[in-house]
This record gives C-alpha cells, structure tokens and sequence, in this order.
C-alpha cells in the first residue's frame, strides 16, 4: 500500500488505480510537412497507399494489436476525407477498440494539436503519440512498463521514446529512411536522453555537446546510429507542457530539445531501444521506397500484405516475394520480378516487365512496358512500352504509348502523359498549379530552418554540379504547360538549390556518379581541414551550433536590454519596472548580472551618444545627465567588484569598437562613475591591474586614465590623513 | 450428471435462439463473428489447439442462434456455417484447423439429419410410438447412432459397391420430403412432427458439436493417456520445438513411473525447445538441450523421435514446424521410429498436392536477426534498388508419409496409409471445398 499511495501523491494527476485506465493513443493525421506535395494537395498523407494499403491502416492495425483501446485520430489537413475513410473504415465497428476523430482546421503543427487535445480533456492517463505514416510492429508491453516503473520513482520521467538501430550511410550521412543524421547522447544506465541533434549530416565529425553534459553525468553514450522511431510513450504532463509553452511546435525541435535544455522544470526523456521488431516512419519519399520494401521483405510481420488485404480480395504470398491479389489478368509472356505486388483486377499485357515494384488495383498495363522499382498506384493505365523507373504514379494517371519516367518523378492524380513524351527525372508533376510561392505560415519556422541548412550545404554541391541541373530547370520552365501530345498537368519546377534535396529524398537510389561526387567533395573537405583547421572552408556549417547560438543569444540580448531600456526612457516608466523587465529577460536567455549591467551601460551610453550633441563638452554633459537618470538601474546590477569591472571593460569596447567618439571622454566618464558611486575604487583598481599584463592596444585607456588612476591612489591616503586628524 | 447440465445448458442456448427475433441475435453472432475473424486475420491465436476450440465454439453459437426452416433444416443449418466456415478460412489460410473444424462441423449436420431422416422414415413407416423410442435413444447415445448412420450411409470413399447401395437411402429418403412441402393438404398432418424434429435436429447438433469440443479440450490427455505403451524405461525420447501434446504425453510416461530422457533441439528461430526443456526440467524428466543441427549427430542415440505436428494431410504428410523434415530424415537413416502426436481437429481432409494447403506462413525475419544490427545491409538507397540481403523464415514444413512411423491421435496409433480412412470418418466428401456454392440438399 505504502508505494502505491506515494505514487499517487507524486502523480496528482493520475488516480490510483492507474492500472485499470484504458490505454489511449493520440494519432496525428497530419504530418505538417510538406515533403509529399503535390500528392498530398489532394489527398492526405495518411491515406497514401504504402503496398497498396493506407498507412493510418497500419498504424491503426499496430495500435489495435498493441493493446490500445482508445485512438483519438487528429485530423486536419483533408480532415473530412480522413473522418469519412475512418467511418467507413472495419476499425469503427471492432469492440474494445474505439477511434474517435478530432477535426482542426487552423492547427498548424503538432503542438497545436496537442493543446487542442488537452483543451478537449479526453486523455487521462499515459497514452502513445504516433503519427498516421508510422508502422511499427514492436510490442508496448515492455516500455509502458518501463515508462510506468520509472514514473513511479520520479515524477519527472514523462516520456519514453522508442529508437531503433540503424547506420547512417557513410557517404551520404542520411538514414536509410532517407532522414537526415540524428545525433543522441543517451546515458547508458538509465537509458536518460540527454542530448537529441537532428540534422547533423552536414557538419562533417564537429559537433559541440555542452561540457556540463559530462559533468553531470558520470557515463554517457553518444550514438549517431540511432534511429527515431516517432513513437512516444507520453505522460499526461506532456499536454500540459505544450500548453504552458505556447511556441512548441515541433515535437522534436521544439519539444524534446527544449526539455532537454531546460533544467528549471527538471522534466526527462527516456529511451526504449527495439532490437528486433520494426518501427519507422515515412518522412519523405525515400523513406516511402525503404519501408514499402521493409513490408514486402515481411520485416513488418504481422502487417504485411497477405494478412492485412482488406475485404474480399486475399493477397497471396508466391515465390521470391511476390505478392498476387485474386483475379490478376496476367499475359503469359509478362515477367513479374521478386519483390512485386499487384493489386486485385489488374491486367498485365504481353512481355511486360516489372520487377521490385507496387502495382494497385484495377490498374491497365500494356504490354512491352517496363516496370521497375516503381509505385503505381490504383486504377493506373499504362499504355504499350512505357517505361517507369523509380516512379511513383497516384490513382487514375494515364501514361500514353512509349512514354517514359526516368527515375525520381512523381506523377500526381489523374495525370496524363502525353505519348513518346519522356518525364525528367525528379520531377512532380500534378493537375494543379505549383503554389506561386511557399505560403510562410504553412511551411512554419522549422521548415524554414531546414532549408537553412541544406542551403548552406549545398553551396559546395551547387558549384560542382550546377550547370547540367540549371539546364534541367530551364527545360522544365520550357516544357511546363505540356506533357507531350495529349497530356495533361504541370510540371512542378524546383526551387533553386533544392536539387541536393531531391536525389536525397526521392524514391530513386542515389546514382553512382552522385556518390562519387560526395565522396569526392568529403575527401576535399577533409584535406581542407587538416591543411587549415583554425579557417574550415567555407565555414558556415562547420561551425559548432551551440556556439553560434551562445553569440547569437548575448547579441540578441544586448538588443533586447536597449529597446527595453529605450521605451522606458521614452515613456517614463518606473525604474523598478525596467528592473522586473531586464530581469525576466535576464533569465529567458540565461545570462549574468554582469551582462545585464554591461547592457544597461551599453543603452545608456548609446542614449546619451543619440541626445544632440555638438561638442564634447555637451556628450559629457549628455552623459552625465543619463547617467544621473538611471543610476539607480545601473546599480541594481552591479552586486559586487566583478560586475563594475565588467562594465568597465564594457565601456572599454564600447570606446574601441562602437562609438569612437566616446573614447577621449574615457577618464572623465570614469570619474563620473566612480563619484556617483556606481564604480568603487577597488573595481578600477582591479581592472588596472587585470590589464597590467595586457597589450599595448589594450593598454589604452589605461594610460589615458594615468592620472585619474594616480589621483585615486593617492586620494585615499589622504583621506586617511584626514580622518587621522 | 454432468451431460444433463451440459444438456440444459444448450436448451438455454436453444430457447434464446427461438425466442428471440432473428433481428435482435444476428448482430451479436456477427460481431462475434467478426471478432474471431480479425483474431484470426492477425494472427493472434497461436496453435492449431486453441483454433479449433474458438472455431468450434463460435459454429455451436451459429448453428444455436440460426433460425431454421420447416423445411431443409440441415440445408439451412449448413449454409449458415459454410457462410461462416468460409470467411473463417479466407481469415488465415495457412491455420488449416480451422477448416478441419467447419467442416466436422458440417459433417456433423448431415449425419444427424441424416440419422434423424431414417428415424423418421421409420416412424413414418411403422407407427408413432417408435418415434419416442427414437428420442430416448438419441438422447443416451446421439453421437453413436449418427456415427452408425454415416457409416452405413455417407463413406464415398469405400469401395463402390458399398457406397452405392447405401448412397440410395438417404436419397429416397430426402425426396419424398421436398415434395410434401410444397404440398398443404398432406404436411398440414405432419407439421407438428417437423417442428419437433427441426426442434431435435438442432438440439442434436449443437450436442454433438459439444462432443467434439469436448474431444477437442481432452485430446492431449487422450493422446498422452497412450504414452506408455510408447515410451519403455531407459529409452532416449528426441524432439524439435515445443508442443503441448508432446509435453503431456511425455510427462504422462513420466508419471507412470518410465524412466527415460529427453533429448530437445532447441527449434530455431523461435527457439520453444527452451521452453519445453524448461517445463521438462520443471516436472523431473531427465532433460538434454541440443541444437537443431545436432539431431544428426545424437540420432543414433535416440530411440524414439516425438513430435507434435501443425497439420496431418489426408495422405499421411505432415505439416510441422520447420527443422522437422530433416529430423525425420536423420530418423529414417537410422531406423530409429518418427512418431508424430496430432489431436483429430488436426487431421486435415485436403492433400497436399493442393496449393492452398501447402501455403507456408512466411514470419517475420527479425525472428532470425536484429533489424537494427542488419540496417546497413537492407539499404535500398544505392545501387540497384535492391538489398543484397534477404532473410527468409518459413514456418513449417511439409513431412512425406514415408518418413513418419506412426501417428498417434485421441483414438489412437495409426499407420500414415491409414490416415485416409480416419479422415473419412470425420469428414463428409461435400464439404472437401467450402468455397462451392450451396450444396444440394442431402
């Protein structure tokens, strides 16, 4: 008893017999991406068929099989086609198993979503936070349990997270999923997250961890061979902490890291590693081709096509993975390959091959076409010798006669190719217009930051292999209105300097020369940093992010402090208001009384330099009228000898660097400050001393203030002469 | 005692069936339905042991909760649990009980149709009383006297002559009833006697389909009570995997007192022999745990291999876990005999020339190694757009009937050659294929 009634105090939110809550799941149907456009226009992603089934069907089969009873599936974009495939859907009418949706039409990320789930209060317990492209076959028992034991002794354990092994590619630095690198710093015994690092393809072996990291802990394990399965054991604490903070959006970009930095709160994230059973998410197309091939591999058991086909139409399982539904017409001459599958009243024409590839139902293959590593989906027809590589073809397209796909294109719904006419590879093409440009408020910050860094990334691709891709784009440009005789769509154009992105996230393998390519520009990179490794080259990606982010946050700031102190100025507010203000903003960028004191000073110098002035006698005067001002400000912050002689370093740079004008008013300046009590003797006589060893640059303003520092010495003796008589 | 309760049981069934609209019961049979369709779909109910008993469960409530006809009961009851029968298989192909189950199910229906018929034509023929005679007699004996109906009457599969002449009985016997259907003025006379009997008829059934959940819930022990005259002191017992029949009959010899050991292969992938070496260890057998490519090298040892089986073909094969076939190979080289233990839910009427039936259950291959350890080896990014890699983990395998000694079932040891003539006791030929459409009528 005695354990139990502990439990239930440390967790006030969960009732005590915790056992018998029914297991819930929050379901994202939306991945707030945009990675599957133009398919995703028109149908959500969710309801993309991976091997001719829709992915929700596979997470819903998991969550079912896994010992959810309650799904809340959250809908938004295409909501009404998701609810209406759900209504329709065997899950709706299966007992001990209930799927309820929520619609949301003005969430645009995860954390929206969350919080909207916690406004509605259905969740009461802990529950499992997936989203609708994630397949998995793993068994929750294990890690609830964990998740749970580990709640029970520390309150503050409110996630779990379930990774995976899997190598990134040496060469390309990306998952097999096609994602890019994840670096994780995870504490061996506890299994603790401590560090979680996406987008590490690019910095080429540097990467800075903070150092209190291995301060606090005393063993850690730094993996970049994990995997991130998108599958959350999540406590009732994570909605409400999506609702405390208002700016999370992504759950792992703003979330975990934010967790991860915060040490107010104390929260934790835990890992559970799956070794043998599969889990992994569809993020991109390459992650589409990879897992579409991990089920037909039947590494997905049991949600693999001979047991999940729905209705009527059986899949059975023939030799070397092929996979047929009923009721095929299939020529005699027409060789399918190992790994295919095809959909029920499909018909196949003579000599026709296909191999390693999906084909949907009710589609129309002609014959002599060629069919490899490619996904077609339903009701697809495709005309006499045709030939499709690395393709993905939606519902309803029409290839006519001898048209051709070369590796990496998408074709949209209802397409029409026209004939003989050959598509480029890595092209999209759909019915609708290309959006004329990226709608900010969809793609949100984090995509917007993604792009960053390719763009930093690809400088040096750019430079190697632009030429024939600016050619590629420019005959798309050409080419646009028309695909072939009697086609019909648009031929998406790609941005500039998202060709990098497109051979990364295709379903197309990487080409050779590609690899070679990278291979080779690694090499010379790697050469660059040894010839020179205080000047990486072309350093914008090699630099560590946390020190960037340290900079960036004082600079930032430094500004935040001034306009602060500017509106205070300019609308009289109290000083103790100004005070509370630089204070909160002291701590939302974790930084020291004595950066705030050099802020402040800073502002107050840069008033005084903006008041009219013409002579230096009236900046002297300007000055000294701030600073009679806002002395008591400045001196809130200067506790002790350590922050005056920053301040005075402050006014240093400030001199040097900023405002030369300042620079021969430094004594008087000084003098100002020490009679106003704002700097003690001490303080100047440290900062004297701290600079005897210095440069004779640096040494400047010391000489300048000789005198003043001379009269300083002496003026104590003589007040002590004073005072001794 | 126990029979009547059991009896009483089933007119509570019965009553609710009659009672209650045909619009009130439907959907829950059908949500039951659908819920041992979507177990079975998933795959979540292991053995061919715990199949059977859901399927045979489920048809008993089919059959208790259809409403029959005055006339074609047993036509109605039979495309009832085809309909059922059908999806059932449709649901895993590969858990061959299941079908075993629907159409000993089916078999059941014509032969106490069949042996109430000829009760009838009897009556009919001689007087009224003898119909109460009839009754008690069923009630002390159903199965029996339907077992002797059905063998004097439904055995296609001996020899000709036999089967002809007794093929003409229950023909006249059915022809004459559809024809007084149709005709008022006579069956006004006899409509009470047909509610009574279609009344019987299901009652008959759904006792009989108790029977053989009975049957089906005591097999092991039925099979294990044979051990000892199977199992001699000092013998060395081998076996491959983990099955529940074979650790009953083992521990059955055991507990007569037979000194013997164990030899287990561990059974790979999914290693059960360590279970099973466990649960030996734990009831005081002698126990030795080898690898499954040791049985070679220990066969010589061996007197005696015992296996469990998935499924026993109608020509003596067998489908068993996979590692069997070379085990029952390692046997044959050294004379040393291949005893396979299948309860009868396993005997399955099909051959295995039959495609359908010899579907393997291909699982998952993280069964044979770590996804996680392998990724680098499964990657689809370069090269040709295909691993180089494969990993394949059937899980049975097919046992020629020339490799296996002997069968031993809850009616005991049989020959392979005469696994044909087992099979025709319990299955009717009609219902070989469940997918045909509806059977004619008797």
């Amino acid at each position: 008893m005695a354990p139990k009634r502990i439990r239930a105090r440390a967790v006030s939110d969960d009732p005590e017999d915790l056992a018998r809550v029914p297991l819930q799941a929050v379901l994202l149907a939306d991945s707030f991406t945009t990675r599957f456009r133009p398919i995703t226009l028109e149908r959500p992603k969710v309801l993309l068929p991976l091997v001719n089934l829709p992915m929700i069907e596979y997470t819903l089969a998991w969550l079912e099989s896994a010992g959810v009873e309650e799904v809340f599936v959250f809908c938004c974009a295409h909501a009404k086609q998701v609810m209406s495939y759900l209504e329709n859907s065997q899950w709706k009418s299966l007992p001990k198993f209930s799927v309820t949706t929520i619609e949301s039409h003005n969430s645009i990320s995860a954390g929206d979503a969350l919080r909207l789930i916690y406004e509605r209060n259905v969740i009461h317990g802990d529950f499992v936070l997936i989203s609708g492209d994630t397949l998995s076959n793993m068994s929750l028992t294990r890690a609830l349990q964990e998740h749970k034991e580990r709640k029970k002794k520390d309150s503050n354990a409110i996630m779990t997270m379930v990774v995976q092994r899997s190598k990134p590619s040496p060469i390309t630095q990306q998952s097999r999923l096609g994602t890019d690198g994840l670096f994780m710093a995870i504490d061996p015994t506890t299994k603790q997250l401590l560090y979680y690092e996406e987008n590490t393809n690019h910095s080429k072996g540097t990467l800075s961890i903070d150092k209190m990291l291995l301060v606090d802990n005393t063993s850690i394990t730094l993996h970049n061979d994990i995997q991130d399965c998108y599958i959350d054991i999540c406590s009732l604490e994570v909605l409400s902490l999506f609702t405390d903070n208002f700016d999370y959006q992504h759950l792992r970009r703003h979330f975990v890291k934010g967790l991860l930095i915060d040490d107010i709160m104390g929260y934790k994230i835990f890992t559970h590693e799956i070794h043998s059973s599969y889990a992994a998410r569809v993020d991109n197309y390459r992650g589409y081709d990879t897992i579409s091939k991990d089920i037909i591999q039947r590494w997905t058991y049991p949600l693999v096509p001979d047991v999940l086909s729905l209705g009527n139409s059986a899949t059975k399982l023939e030799r070397q993975g092929m996979y047929r539904s009923s009721e095929i017409g299939q020529s005699r001459s027409a060789q399918i390959g190992p790994h295919t599958v095809i959909g029920t009243g499909t018909t196949i024409g003579s000599n026709t091959k296909i191999t390693n590839s999906v084909v949907g139902k009710g589609c129309t293959i002609g014959s002599n076409a060629v069919i490899e590593g490619s996904y077609v989906w339903d009701n697809v027809i495709i005309e006499d010798e045709c030939e499709l590589r690395h393709a993905i073809v939606c519902d309803g397209v029409v290839m006519k006669s001898r048209s051709v796909l070369k590796p990496g294109v998408v074709l949209s719904f209802k397409v029409v190719i026209g004939q003989n006419f050959v598509v480029p590879p890595y092209s999209k093409v759909s019915l609708l217009k290309q959006p004329t440009k990226q709608d900010s408020d969809e793609e949100l910050e984090y995509a917007d930051n993604n792009s960053d860094t390719l763009d930093s990334a690809t400088g040096t691709m750019d430079k190697l292999n632009g030429d024939p891709l600016l050619e590629f784009s420019e005959m798309e440009h050409h080419v646009s209105s028309e695909l072939g005789y009697g086609g019909v769509g648009y031929i998406w154009s790609l941005c500039e300097g998202s060709h990098e992105e497109e051979w990364r996230h295709s379903v197309a393998p990487i080409p050779a020369e590609k690899l070679a390519e990278i291979t080779q520009v690694i090499e010379d990179d790697l050469e660059l940093v040894s010839q020179d490794s205080n000047a990486p080259a072309s350093s914008g990606e090699l630099k560590p992010d946390t020190q960037i982010n340290a900079e960036d946050d004082a600079v930032y700031f430094e500004k935040e402090v001034e306009a602060t102190f500017l509106r205070a100025v300019n609308e009289n507010v109290e000083v103790d208001h100004v005070i509370l203000e630089v204070n909160s903003l002291r701590l939302s960028y974790n930084m020291q009384a004595a950066d705030c004191a050099g802020a402040i000073f800073h502002s107050m110098m840069k008033l005084a330099l903006d008041a009219p002035h013409s002579m230096q006698n009236e900046l002297l005067r300007n000055v000294h009228n701030t600073v009679n001002a806002w002395q008591k400000l400045l001196k809130s912050y200067l506790p002790g000898k350590d922050e005056e002689i920053e301040v005075i370093l402050k006014f240093e740079e400030i001199c040097l660097e900023s405002v030369k004008e300042l620079s021969p008013l430094f004594t008087q300046i000084l003098h100002l400050l020490y009679d106003k009590d704002i700097i003690t003797e001490e303080a100047i006589e440290d900062w004297e001393s701290e600079k005897k060893d210095a440069d004779e640059a640096d040494r400047v303003f010391v000489k300048q203030a000789e005198i003043f520092l001379q009269w300083l010495r002496e003026a104590p003796e003589e007040d002590d002469e004073e005072d001794g008589e | 005692m126990d029979q009547t309760s059991r009896v009483l049981q089933i007119d509570l069934y019965y009553d609710l069936g009659e009672s209650g609209g045909r619009l009130l019961i439907m959907p829950d049979v059908q949500t039951l339905v659908n819920e041992l369709l979507f177990k079975l779909k998933k795959r979540k109910i292991e053995g061919s042991h715990a199949t059977a008993r859901q399927t045979a469960i489920l048809l008993r409530l089919v059959i208790s909760q259809q409403r029959i006809p005055y006339t074609h009961q047993a036509a109605a009851l039979i495309d009832a649990v085809k309909a059922v029968g059908e999806q059932l298989v449709a649901a895993n192909p590969v858990e061959l009980a299941v079908g075993n189950i629907v159409r000993r199910v089916l078999h059941i229906i014509r032969e106490e149709d069949l042996s109430l018929s000829t009760v009838a034509m009897v009556g009919l023929n001689v007087s009224a009383v003898s119909d109460d005679e009839g009754d008690t007699d069923q009630d002390d004996h159903p199965v029996l006297s339907a077992a002797a109906v059905a063998a004097a009457s439904r055995n296609t599969l001996r020899p000709p002559s036999l089967q002809t002449l007794l093929e003409d009985l229950p023909d006249s016997a059915a022809v004459p009833h559809t024809s007084s259907s149709g005709d008022d003025s006579e069956g006004k006379s006899k409509s009470a006697d047909k509610s009574s009997r279609s009344r019987r008829l299901k009652h008959d059934v759904i006792e009989a389909v108790n029977e053989l959940i009975e049957d089906i819930s005591t097999s092991h022990e039925q099979i294990a009570e044979q051990a000892v005259e199977h199992i001699h002191q000092n013998e060395v017992i081998l076996t491959l995997g983990s099955s529940r029949t074979v650790l009953e009959f083992l521990c059955a010899a055991k507990e007569k007192k037979r000194s013997f050991r164990v030899f287990v292969a561990e059974g790979a992938p999914r290693y059960q022999g360590h279970l099973l070496a466990k649960e030996l260890v734990a009831r005081g057998l002698q126990t030795t745990l080898i690898a499954d490519s040791a049985v070679f090298a220990m066969i010589s040892r061996v007197n005696m291999v015992i296996v469990g089986a998935h499924a026993v073909m109608a020509n003596g094969g067998v489908i068993a876990p996979v590692g069997l076939n070379m085990v029952a190979l390692a046997a044959q080289r050294h004379a040393v005999p291949f005893v396979v233990l299948a309860g009868s839910h396993k005997l399955c009427p099909l051959y295995p020339h039959n495609p359908e039936v010899l579907l393997n259950e291909l699982r998952s291959p993280s069964e044979l190694l770590d996804f996680g350890e392998f990724s680098d080896c499964m990657d689809f990014g370069s090269g040709m757009g295909s691993p180089l890699l494969h990993v394949v983990n059937p899980t049975f395998d097919y046992v020629p009937p020339k490799l296996v000694s002997l069968f031993i079932t809850d009616t005991g040891g049989h020959n392979p050659s005469y696994v044909y003539r087992l099979i025709a006791d319990y299955y009717s030929t009609d219902d070989l294929v469940l997918q045909r459409k509806p059977a004619p009528v008797n």
